[in-house]
């Protein structure tokens, strides 16, 4: 089920805090966050993020596209399927 | 014949049902169409006039995206979606189900034909 719009959409507190300090002081240091549940605003637009995916720090750097998405969407969880020969051939 | 939006009704069937034949078009936006143009909705497509199908254009036009146009929209929201590297996107360029469906069996519609696996025997049957 939908989000209420009552409710505005949710961001974690702490990481909207650092967003608004950088946004503040014009500094764009690169935030460690475990929030992947945050949606991303267009205030955080030009921001770099490191999204935790579980077991690494993936580097997010945030467009204008992707306000209304999920932080943890663009920090995938599971590696990708497949076999390692293949993905040797891919490359060549 | 009737020619909307570029494509050929069939001409035998009543015309709610030949409006779906129409990409954008399924049956609860035929009935609206016709609604909209003040044609009968069991009318058959054979029966209409000129004016009826051309009333009926314009209510397509002016409340529904069909054909090319939607074909297009739809594309591009996929082609943005992987762009942008979020998950929606990583599973529409390899292919997958994009929704959470599981891909240990079925998947099918997406994944394509059955690719047979390299290695792997046949089940041994009685000569």
């Amino acid at each position: 089920m939908a989000r209420s719009i009552r409710k505005g959409p949710y961001v974690e507190a702490s990481l909207m805090k650092r967003i608004r300090e950088q946004n503040e002081s014009g500094g764009k240091r690169i935030i460690r966050t475990w929030s992947r549940r945050s949606m991303i605003l267009p205030e955080m637009v030009g921001h770099n993020l490191h999204v935790y995916n579980g077991k690494l720090f993936m580097p997010v750097y945030l467009t204008e596209n992707m306000v209304g998405h999920r932080l943890g969407e663009f920090a995938p969880t599971r590696k990708q399927a497949g076999h390692a020969a293949d993905r040797r051939l891919k490359r060549k | 014949m009737a020619r909307i939006s570029g494509v050929d009704l069939p001409r035998e069937k009543i015309i709610s049902i030949s409006l779906t034949y129409i990409y954008g078009v399924g049956r609860s936006t035929a009935v609206r169409i016709c609604e909209d143009a003040g044609v009968p909705v069991g009318t058959k497509t054979f029966d209409l006039d000129e004016s009826e199908v051309s009333r009926l254009r314009d209510a397509i036009e002016s409340t529904a995206q069909v054909e090319g146009d939607l074909r297009r929209e739809v594309s591009q929201n996929v082609k943005d979606l992987m762009d942008i590297g979020c998950y929606r996107g990583l599973r529409h360029r390899r292919g997958l189900p994009v929704r959470g469906q599981r891909t240990h069996t079925n998947a099918r519609t997406r994944k394509g034909k059955t690719r047979p696996v390299a290695g792997k025997k046949k089940t041994p049957t009685k000569k």
